[in-house]
């Protein structure tokens, strides 16, 4: 599988070419927000974090957009920060400049309000765009691919059909050289056996497992029964009973190769094939995870419907509902028609695996996913641990 | 024709690959497709339904794995979900 790509000057290679307007902190989003309307090309980062937040959460906030600036996708960024928040936007400058990409910062306070800060945010971006559009394509291959794997708004047939092909296309990308990173550690919850049979390294065996302790702790710690929170209301109405179930359903998303390496949230990829990143299920958290993580395209599969993009990656959708893909059609880019084929299983779902990969070549060289034409995909959040205080 | 889908030859459920009526027999694939179960309530595309008779406080298995355990006794055809499996993860009320 091969594409045009930008290749950035620390090796990796982009399937897109934005200038990354990032806010640094919730109450610069409206400046960084308008500052991207103003740059056509752009993206807006925007979160509800990055100040009164625990140390940990601010060092984790740090490097989340840290690792947003560092994605491939990304040709340069521009730094919006309000001034007096938690996050330092020198630091995170810094950080995002080891990739070798050109960053600028806008900072509110100094500048002397929104007008001017838009205004000054709207002609360096437009410079620093019209650099990113003199850079041209060249040949890549799946060897420069990392790919985020999600499930979401999930049903049955998430767990029966469309996350097994999903595996089987993980299982594929990783055979022809490419990288798989996914998270959701909360759907790993009673699927421990499936994952340690999985795990050769003790170390990451280790990590992965503690992951599983501390986010099923986490949800405990509340004193409440956490159905209805996981699984879903909507998951339990498409026939999901409990997270055991949801967990056995999404973890075959993953294909089955050997996981052979964890990450923390806001930490990128290393060499590892196939990678769990920690995180929560929700998309607006997890999406930021796998995206910071260094993914260029996400395979999204769903059950209900989901309709999520994510503002630096194509997220492809795909279904194997046939109910789901017709009505909720202008969410979805890959429907499966397994169903008048089910007594032949494998031989459907390594054709269904393959059309995902063509498609994936497709949105690789450019093609648009359905969020990226209906630009869904302004809302991301960043995974604290700790309290807003 | 009606169809459900068993994932694990351990399972003691089936999932719902359409709308199911009661009274009706569904044909089985995956495995124990040879076994005639009549189911005994309508289940929706996607839900589940006991291939034996299940006692109160079982263990419901699918993909061979636990996902829950029953907190009534459920009868072979009937209706499996939130009404009568309960998690035994995540349980910060127990």
């Amino acid at each position: 599988m091969n594409f045009y790509g930008y290749r950035r000057k620390n090796g990796t290679v982009g399937v897109r070419n934005y200038l990354a307007v990032i806010s640094t902190v919730i109450c610069a989003n409206e400046v960084a927000e308008a500052i991207a309307n103003s740059v056509e090309g752009s993206v807006p980062i925007l979160h509800p974090q990055g100040c009164c937040q625990m140390p940990v959460d601010l060092k984790r906030v740090t490097a989340t957009l840290a690792g947003l600036g560092k994605n491939p996708n990304v040709g340069a960024v521009l730094l919006v920060s309000l001034g007096c928040e938690g996050v330092n936007v020198d630091e995170l400058a810094d950080k995002i400049m080891q990739a070798d990409k050109p960053v600028e910062k806008i900072v509110i306070q100094e500048i002397g309000g929104m007008s001017k800060a838009v205004a000054k945010g709207a002609e360096l971006g437009n410079l620093m765009l019209a650099e990113l559009k003199k850079q041209e394509k060249v040949p890549a291959s799946i060897a420069d691919l990392v790919i985020g794997i999600k499930c979401g708004s999930s049903d049955t047939l998430s767990g029966l059909l469309t996350n097994p092909i999903a595996g089987m296309a993980a299982d594929k990308i990783i055979d022809l050289g490419g990288r798989v990173v996914f998270g959701e550690v909360t759907e790993m919850i009673g699927a421990e056996n499936h994952i340690v049979n999985r795990i050769e390294d003790q170390a990451v065996k280790d990590k992965v497992l503690n992951a599983i302790i501390n986010i099923e702790n986490r949800a405990k710690s509340i004193g409440e029964d956490m159905r209805e929170g996981q699984p879903t209301p909507g998951n339990i109405k498409g026939g999901l009973t409990t997270i055991e179930e949801k967990s056995l359903g999404a973890i075959v998303k993953s294909g089955s190769k050997t996981i052979d390496d964890f990450i923390e949230y806001g930490e990128q990829v290393g060499m590892g094939k196939l990678t769990v990143v920690d995180s929560p299920g929700r998309e607006p958290e997890l999406l930021t995870g796998l995206a910071a993580a260094g993914v260029q395209v996400i395979i999204f599969t769903t059950g209900r419907g989901a309709p999520q993009g994510y503002p630096i990656c194509p997220v492809i959708k795909v279904t194997a509902n046939p109910r789901t893909y017709c009505k909720l059609n202008e969410f979805i880019d890959v429907g499966f028609t397994i169903g008048d084929h089910i007594d032949d299983i494998e031989s459907v779902f390594d054709a269904d695996s393959d059309k995902l990969l063509s498609y994936l070549e497709e949105v690789c060289n450019g093609k648009q996913t359905k969020a990226e034409v209906n630009k869904y995909n302004k809302f991301i959040n960043i995974y604290s641990i700790g309290p807003v205080i | 024709m009606n169809k459900a889908i068993v994932m694990n030859e351990k399972d003691n459920v089936a999932t719902a690959l359409c709308d199911i009526s009661e009274g009706s027999r569904p044909m089985i694939v995956g495995f124990k497709s040879g076994q005639g179960i009549v189911v005994k309530s309508n289940i929706p595309f996607g839900h589940k339904f006991a291939l034996c008779r299940i006692a109160e406080n079982t263990p419901i298995i699918k993909y061979g794995e636990v996902i829950g355990v029953s907190t009534a006794f459920i009868d072979a055809g009937e209706y499996v979900h939130v009404h009568n499996v309960e998690s035994l993860r995540g349980r910060g009320d127990q």
